[in-house]
């Protein structure tokens, strides 16, 4: 094994293992950050959620934006899968349909970085218990 | 490689493993390679997250899930619905005993709420096992920074301008202690790390080395740079298999890494750690006895001064250091004296480690600031007593401190503090004890232990705890007398006054306090022969209840020693005087007539 030879190298080799390790760090202050939340039911999943949840997990990491991407269950909208939601820090969450690779981009660049609103929402229509 | 979505941190500590924390692992990682999902989700046995009343506890990230009492079984519906499905398994989350509520993260928990974590920092996040998850939590950046940065006297005045005391119990400044071994003039100085746990209910330094062990390997690096050592010992006691096997996964990483061993990232300071075995021996918690016993020789006390700081281990300047110490250092170098001065009391400053046990909710490992008050801790983040019992006391420092009650709810807890009222901090065993546990018993418990771990070498401990042990063995069966309780008190003075080391010296502290705290109950053993808790045997009378006795006989043929009496058709009576308390008369009763009871005045019949 490569040995750590000076602080600079183990400063080095901090970040490289940060990024295994980061899933946790975030996960304490989950509520601060970009919540996205992908529906990954049957339908969510026919319609290329996954994908989409790959997209998320890999380009808010390059793009440096702190984010926190679970999977969920269907959320009725089948419809218009696949869908997501997003929650930014202090804001309701929105949801967001037809999301693909493309759409996932622009919401990025648009809705998570500047919080403006991008087509294709889908306006809440139901309570739910808890 | 793709980064991994989802992690399932699940605790490894010895308390979860005894409850199958194993198993559950296995069949996780088997539930996701059957759904594919290898390459999504990691696995990661951790140490201890402290909740270990709810143990074993599985906690799924990046949401953060915290499920308690997780069994084997559970493990595939919790990948089918957390993971796939993204629903929390509500039936396994914690249920806020108040409100009957489900509380999916350890945040909201009372039992977390009140803690703040600097030596259990990485307990329940890291796998001790693999080294490049502590250095992702800063492991060794602290070791980097004193050797490059700093001198010896820098660094040694952090520790000391932080106020950080030993966690052992004594609680004496670690800075100080550094500077006096870097002070002494030797060839060969020595870092030694005291695992050698021994107070009965205990465990947090077992927890540390078992949950973070690269903390405690660097500390000693950094006090070795301090003090000028090149060799560090750890003394840890046999009967901790995990946490010595976990220790030498560490070393051995941290050896491959270049982070222990020669010419440490390039500055020339070399550094290697052994383990030394104990046989766990409560004395060799002292450290005289603790270098006496690496020597190979008997684990026994000699007198101080020579302070090991001056002449220790093979007769060199030698720093020894508890684990919780130790786990507190690296920490305050990379956050400054100043950040850790802030936390605690005035004297007292960071945070401590207790152990809960007992009769209380909650039973673990928790890290609270100094000051905060056992009401805080039983009743906030212990969840009160077990069963809604009535609180009676707690005992705490373990054998060598005392049993605080009701009154001293609010006194926050300090070093100082609790030796003015009787107890000590010891190494942070915390007891809780309710209405149903007997003082003279408890008291008799904790000298039993220290009868059985005196080394012997001197008289007072040796001799004088024999003869206390004795006289509590007479109050509890129901033979003691008013002298009784004089002599216990003043033989505990001599003992504390005259024992060699401090293991004697504060050996009669569970007497003292139990008899300045529970005078009464000591008088009602002695005086009316009764034991209000219901616990000694000797003070506890079988009696017949007149109303329901039909006169059957059948107990009077039963008694052994025929203390029974009555005529046929008659209820019947026991002489307490003959009676062995034997219990058959009260097994073989087929109306339930005979009950047992504390409430019984002797002289009345």
């Amino acid at each position: 094994m490569e040995k750590i030879k000076t602080l600079a190298d183990l400063k080095l080799k901090q970040e490289k293992f940060r990024s295994q390790v980061e899933l946790r760090s975030k996960a304490s202050r989950a509520e601060e950050l970009v919540q996205i939340k992908v529906a990954m039911a049957t339908c969510g999943i026919a319609s290329g959620a996954k994908e989409v949840m790959e997209f998320f997990v890999e380009e808010l990491d390059k793009r440096n934006i702190e984010a926190v991407v679970t999977q969920t269950g269907c959320m009725g909208y089948c419809f218009a899968e696949p869908t997501i939601e997003v929650t930014l820090f202090g804001k309701d969450p929105v949801v967001f349909g037809y999301v693909d690779v493309k759409k996932a981009d622009e919401i990025i660049e648009r809705y998570i970085k500047t919080g403006e609103l991008v087509d294709g929402i889908i306006p809440k229509n139901y309570e739910s218990i808890n | 490689m793709a980064k991994f979505k989802s992690h399932i941190l699940i605790c490894g500590g010895t308390g979860c493993q005894s409850s199958n924390s194993e198993a559950i692992l296995n069949n996780l990682e088997r539930e996701l390679a059957t759904k594919g999902l290898i390459e999504d989700v990691q696995v990661i046995r951790t140490g201890c997250f402290g909740f270990c009343e709810k143990g074993p506890i599985v906690n799924v990230l990046p949401d953060n899930t915290f499920y308690v009492e997780v069994k084997p079984d559970d493990a595939q519906e919790i990948i089918d619905e957390h993971i796939i499905k993204g629903r929390r398994v509500n039936r396994l989350l914690y249920v806020n005993p108040e409100n009957e509520e489900h509380i999916p993260d350890s945040k909201h928990m009372g039992f977390y709420k009140k803690q703040l974590r600097i030596a259990l920092r990485n307990c329940g996040l890291v796998d001790p096992e693999n080294i490049e998850e502590s250095i992702a939590h800063d492991a060794y950046q602290a070791l980097g920074k004193v050797l490059t940065e700093m001198s010896q006297n820098d660094a040694i005045e952090i520790i000391k301008k932080s106020g950080l005391r030993g966690r052992g119990g004594g609680g004496f400044p670690t800075g100080l202690k550094w500077e006096i071994t870097k002070n002494s003039v030797s060839d060969k100085k020595y870092v030694v790390c005291n695992a050698d746990e021994g107070d009965p209910g205990a465990f947090m330094d077992r927890s540390i080395l078992e949950g973070d062990p690269h903390s405690i390997l660097e500390a000693m690096a950094i006090c070795g740079y301090c003090i000028g050592a090149d060799e560090g010992l750890i003394y840890i006691r046999a009967e901790y298999p995990l946490a010595i096997k976990r220790l030498k996964v560490a070393i051995k990483q941290a050896e491959e890494y270049g982070l222990l061993g020669s010419d440490i990232m390039g500055t020339g300071f070399n550094f290697k750690i052994k383990l030394r075995y104990g046989a766990g021996a409560f004395v060799c918690g002292e450290e005289t006895s603790l270098i006496h016993s690496m020597e190979g020789k008997r684990g026994e006390p000699t007198n101080k001064p020579p302070f090991p700081s001056v002449s220790g281990y093979l007769q060199k300047p030698t720093n020894v250091n508890n684990v919780e110490t130790f786990a507190n250092v690296p920490a305050i170098i990379l956050k400054g004296a100043e950040w850790f001065s802030s936390i605690g009391t005035e004297k007292s400053k960071g945070t401590k480690v207790f152990a809960l046990a007992g009769k209380i909710n909650n039973v673990g490992l928790i890290e609270v600031p100094m000051g905060i008050t056992l009401r805080e801790i039983i009743f906030e983040i212990g969840g009160g007593i077990k069963g809604g019992k009535k609180f009676k006391a707690v005992q705490t420092g373990g054998p060598s401190g005392g049993c605080l009650t009701e009154k001293h709810l609010d006194t926050p807890i300090d070093y100082d503090n609790l030796l003015q009222v009787g107890s000590m901090m010891g190494s942070g065993g915390m007891i809780v004890m309710d209405e149903d546990d007997c003082m003279v018993s408890v008291a008799k418990f904790y000298l039993d232990f220290i009868v059985e771990e005196s080394c012997g070498k001197c008289a007072p401990c040796r001799i004088g705890n024999k003869r206390l042990n004795e006289i509590l063995s007479k109050i509890c069966d129901g033979n003691g007398t008013q002298e009784d309780l004089e002599r216990l008190k003043n033989l505990s003075n001599v003992i504390k006054d005259t024992s060699l080391c401090g293991l004697g010296q504060t050996s009669p502290n569970p007497v003292l306090s139990t008899l300045a705290n529970f005078q009464e109950e000591y008088y009602e053993h002695v005086h009316d022969k009764k034991c209000r808790a219901g616990h000694c045997k000797n003070l506890l009378y079988y009696v017949i209840d007149p109303e329901a006795c039909i006169g059957c006989m059948l107990c009077v043929r039963n008694c052994p020693v025929n203390a029974i009496t009555g005529e046929r058709k008659q209820s019947h009576f026991i002489h307490q005087e003959i009676c062995i308390k034997c219990g058959a008369c009260m097994e073989k009763c087929k109306f339930d007539a005979i009950s047992l009871t504390s409430e019984y005045a002797m002289a009345e019949h």
